[in-house]
């Protein structure tokens, strides 16, 4: 497991998302009102893009005509088919036994701190002013 | 008369031959778009009265779709304009990366396919069916123009096949699959004739409403439920054109079911078969069990792909149905739509794939 | 008979109200004068012409008069045919599809009471639905209530077609009264002509009429899905009959894709449509429309996964089979014998109350 800097925090607006490369693999990054979230990009089901997804809030509900939200925008919903996926976990909410899209730990660090290492910068390099978004992998 | 394949040989004859994608859906980049392919006297009254379906919304089905523009949240053009709007980015996000060698295309928005003055109908499928060359398919070789036409105006309707069957560019016929009344009606018959004539399929997309509910219990309320009674539909569509004598009295007539799945034909097949056994006096008209007709004049297209629960059954329905009946399909842009990399969830030979991605679809249109 | 010496629970038959001058014994006085006076009679469904061949087997017809009428046919030939041990009467009479709330309700009732008097009386092995005046929920609560007593009476019977899908919540009050006291709700092919037969309008033949309600059957069952039906009565069953069932495999791989993608529509639908449907959903064994090879029926019932879906029926005197053949090919023995009692002793919990 290694610590990657994927993004500058600026990058990623709240509520929006970016799509990085690391080692190789799409990952998509979400800013949910300054929380990051990473998830393996390819929807386990059919393929779709999880950085195009929208981030819901969970629906529930005790009894017909009721609908409960919870976890404001914690549920990503791929941009095909609809799947929800915990963004905290990557579960489906469906079929969480079969079906879960990787998750990452993410961590936001001063570049003070990184600059200590050890991490792996693939794409930019890090300053020491700045925050970075860093996945662990 | 029979020219055969409307298709040209537009791309190089050594090219490897890729998918044929049967269901992509152009969008205009606004609904004015429209107005330079109407004529004066449509075009006001577009502006004045304008497009008039059987629900209650001007600019809504009763059932709202599950995302804007019942479209894939990572298909909107960063140009601008809806999804599907783009020609640059079509080719982009989906001909390019799929290897699509053939998209036949699908315009729902607007339409004149179940618009209720049936003069306006007529004109608006004219203009659909003018724009889909100006705007894509002169532009994009790739790209299959549809004979759109409001099957409620039968005599319309057979002369818009006639205008556009040698158009080199339209290469299927499509209607409102839930229109007045259901399409194995001699109402329609003319048309059957006239596609039957010019060797062009009936290409039919789930689309348009009657205005009776979607299924004989009464009007579902939710858009989960509209979502397959809009494919049970299609079964009965399916149905109804067997057993009211279209293929008997058709015999060359070719029909693509598209936006339905297939799975559910095997089972339609039998209880036709089982009916039929008891009601063959009723139905004189027809000399064979309808399953025959269903292996011999209808194909279906793959989207929303049939998901079983294990890929083993997935087999024994095409089995059951046809390896030669089921033609790949995206669906794009929208929201349900399924790509080839992913979607076909079953064992398969090379040659079964690509039977199913483009084979199939080439022999049915007449593609060499 | 060929079922391993096992007297089967055949869980549809159907006596037939030879006219409506049988029922006014069972009406009270208003609605005798007004049904006397108005000359108000032949309520038989259209789905059953009764010359039509589906309606009656040619070894089954009558020489005289509608089939399913005749009590003594109906026990020679159904009861002693099929040494049924007990068998589930659905009268498909034209209560439930009167448009005047009022007379629909009096002629289900006059249909339970003339059912109580002219058949389960003569015939201990006879059972019945109770027919409901679905037009007026209201009503149809108060003809449950009315019937319930009487342990013969062990459904709840309702047409597939009716004004509005079957679950919304209108019907929610039936589905209550059914639930508490045990009584299954049995939907049964019929239709009161509130909409085309399909969902792309009125089809020409009657062929049509009857194939069509795989369809509608279809629909319904999403309706209820959707709704909330189940989780709402959380221990009410849901008898599909004369439906065929082939259908079934990949109407629920499509139920649950699409739960799968909209649920938060519906999100009181908490578990995959088929894992409920598979639970909560019984269906008779004919039409059942089979492929024409036995190790397609058996791959069938494999892909449902459900041998405790299926229930035995003859659909008397409807002409589905030949002879004793009311088992369709590729049913294995052990799924028959369940098919045969065990299925219909779990479903219909008053069925066992005289069994035991």
């Amino acid at each position: 497991m290694a610590r990657h800097v994927v993004a500058t925090t600026g990058e990623i607006a709240p509520g929006s998302s970016k799509l990085v490369t690391v080692r190789g693999r799409s990952v998509a990054l979400f800013n949910r009102d300054g929380e990051y979230f990473a998830i393996s990009n390819t929807c386990p089901h059919a393929g779709g893009s999880l950085c195009h997804g929208a981030l819901v809030s969970l629906v529930q509900s005790s009894r017909p005509g009721q609908y409960e939200l919870s976890r404001r925008g914690e549920m990503l919903q791929c941009p095909w088919h609809g799947w929800e996926f915990d963004i905290r976990t990557g579960q489906s909410w469906c079929d969480p036994e079969s079906f879960r899209a990787r998750a990452y730990q993410v961590t936001v660090e001063p570049g003070e701190t990184l600059a200590k290492g050890p991490y792996v910068a693939e794409t930019f390099p890090v300053a020491v002013e700045g925050e970075y978004v860093v996945v662990e992998f | 008369m029979n020219d055969g394949p409307v298709m040209q040989a537009e791309r190089p004859a050594a090219q490897k031959i890729g998918m044929i994608d049967c269901d992509i859906h152009p969008m205009m980049r606004s609904p004015a778009d429209v107005l330079p392919y109407l004529s004066t006297r449509w075009r006001e009254h577009y502006q004045t009265i304008g497009p008039r379906y059987r629900q209650p919304f001007l600019g809504s089905s009763a059932y709202p779709k599950a995302t804007p523009q019942l479209s894939r949240r990572d298909s909107w053009p960063p140009a601008g304009g809806p999804p599907g709007s783009d020609l640059d980015f079509m080719r982009e996000q989906h001909l390019d990366p799929l290897g699509i060698e053939l998209g036949m295309l699908q315009p729902l928005f607007p339409r004149g396919m179940d618009e209720r003055n049936l003069d306006f109908a007529a004109a608006m499928c004219r203009a659909v069916n003018d724009w889909q060359v100006e705007a894509w398919t002169s532009k994009e070789p790739r790209l299959k123009a549809n004979i759109t036409v409001a099957c409620d105006n039968p005599i319309a309707a057979v002369e818009e096949i006639e205008r556009c069957a040698k158009s080199g560019h339209h290469v299927q016929v499509s209607f409102a699959t839930r229109a007045i009344e259901p399409l194995g009606s001699r109402k329609y018959w003319p048309i059957y004739e006239a596609a039957e004539r010019h060797n062009l399929p009936l290409g039919l997309h789930s689309v348009g409403n009657n205005g009776n509910a979607v299924q004989p219990g009464g009007a579902p309320s939710y858009y989960f439920e509209e979502h397959q009674c809009v494919s049970l539909s299609l079964h009965a569509m399916v149905a109804s054109m067997v057993i009211e004598g279209v293929f008997e009295a058709f015999p060359q007539l070719k029909l693509i079911v598209i936006e339905g799945g297939f799975a559910w034909a095997a089972s339609l097949g039998w209880r036709l078969d089982a009916h039929w056994q008891r009601f063959r006096a009723e139905v004189p008209h027809l000399k064979r069990p309808p399953s025959e007709y269903l292996r011999r004049n209808v194909w279906y297209t793959t989207q929303p792909m049939d998901e079983a629960e294990k890929p083993a059954y997935l087999r024994d329905m095409i089995d059951w149905v046809g390896w030669d009946r089921v033609l790949f399909a995206t669906d794009y842009p929208h929201w349900d739509s399924d790509d080839p990399r992913f979607s076909l969830k079953l064992r398969m030979s090379e040659d079964e794939r690509a039977q199913i991605l483009g084979g199939n679809a080439r022999a049915l249109f007449g593609i060499a | 008979m060929g079922f391993d010496g096992l007297m089967p629970i055949d869980c549809d038959i159907h006596p037939a109200v030879p006219g409506m001058q049988a029922l006014l014994p069972y009406i009270d006085d208003h609605w005798r004068e007004t049904i006397i006076s108005r000359g108000i009679d032949g309520l038989d469904l259209n789905l059953y012409p009764p010359g039509a061949e589906i309606s009656c087997r040619p070894d089954w017809r009558p020489e005289s008069g509608k089939p399913g009428t005749s009590f003594e046919q109906l026990r020679t030939q159904a009861l002693d045919g099929f040494g049924a041990r007990i068998a589930i009467c659905n009268c498909l009479y034209g209560g439930p599809a009167m448009y005047s709330e009022d007379l629909g309700a009096a002629i289900c009732r006059a249909t339970n009471l003339w059912m109580a008097r002219e058949w389960l009386d003569r015939d201990p092995r006879l059972r019945a639905s109770i027919v409901v005046p679905v037009q007026s929920p209201e009503l149809a609560v108060e003809e449950i209530e009315r019937c319930a007593p009487d342990r013969r009476f062990v459904q709840v019977l309702m047409f597939a077609a009716g004004e509005q899908p079957l679950g919304r919540r209108p019907h929610w009050p039936i589905y209550e009264a059914a639930q508490r006291h045990g009584l299954p709700i049995g939907i049964h092919a019929g239709s009161s002509h509130r909409h085309p037969n399909s969902g792309i309008g009125w089809t020409q033949y009657l062929l049509q009429d009857h194939a069509a309600f795989a369809q509608t059957f279809q629909a319904q069952l999403l309706s209820l899905l959707a709704e909330g039906v189940f989780s709402r009565f959380p221990t009410l069953k849901f008898v599909l009959m004369e439906s065929g069932f082939t259908w079934l495999p990949p109407f629920m791989w499509r139920a649950v894709k699409m739960w799968r993608g909209l649920r938060r529509e519906i999100p009181w639908v908490d578990r995959s449509p088929a894992d409920i449907i598979r639970e909560r959903v019984r269906i008779t064994i004919q039409p059942a429309d089979a492929p024409p090879d036995p190790a397609q029926m058996r791959r069938t019932l494999e892909m449902i996964g459900a041998d405790e879906m299926f229930l035995f029926s003859s659909d008397y005197p409807h002409w589905r089979f030949e002879g004793e053949a009311a088992l369709p090919g590729g049913f294995s023995p052990e799924l028959v014998r369940k098919i045969l009692v065990d299925n219909p002793l779990a479903t219909y919990p008053r069925l066992k109350e005289v069994l035991s």
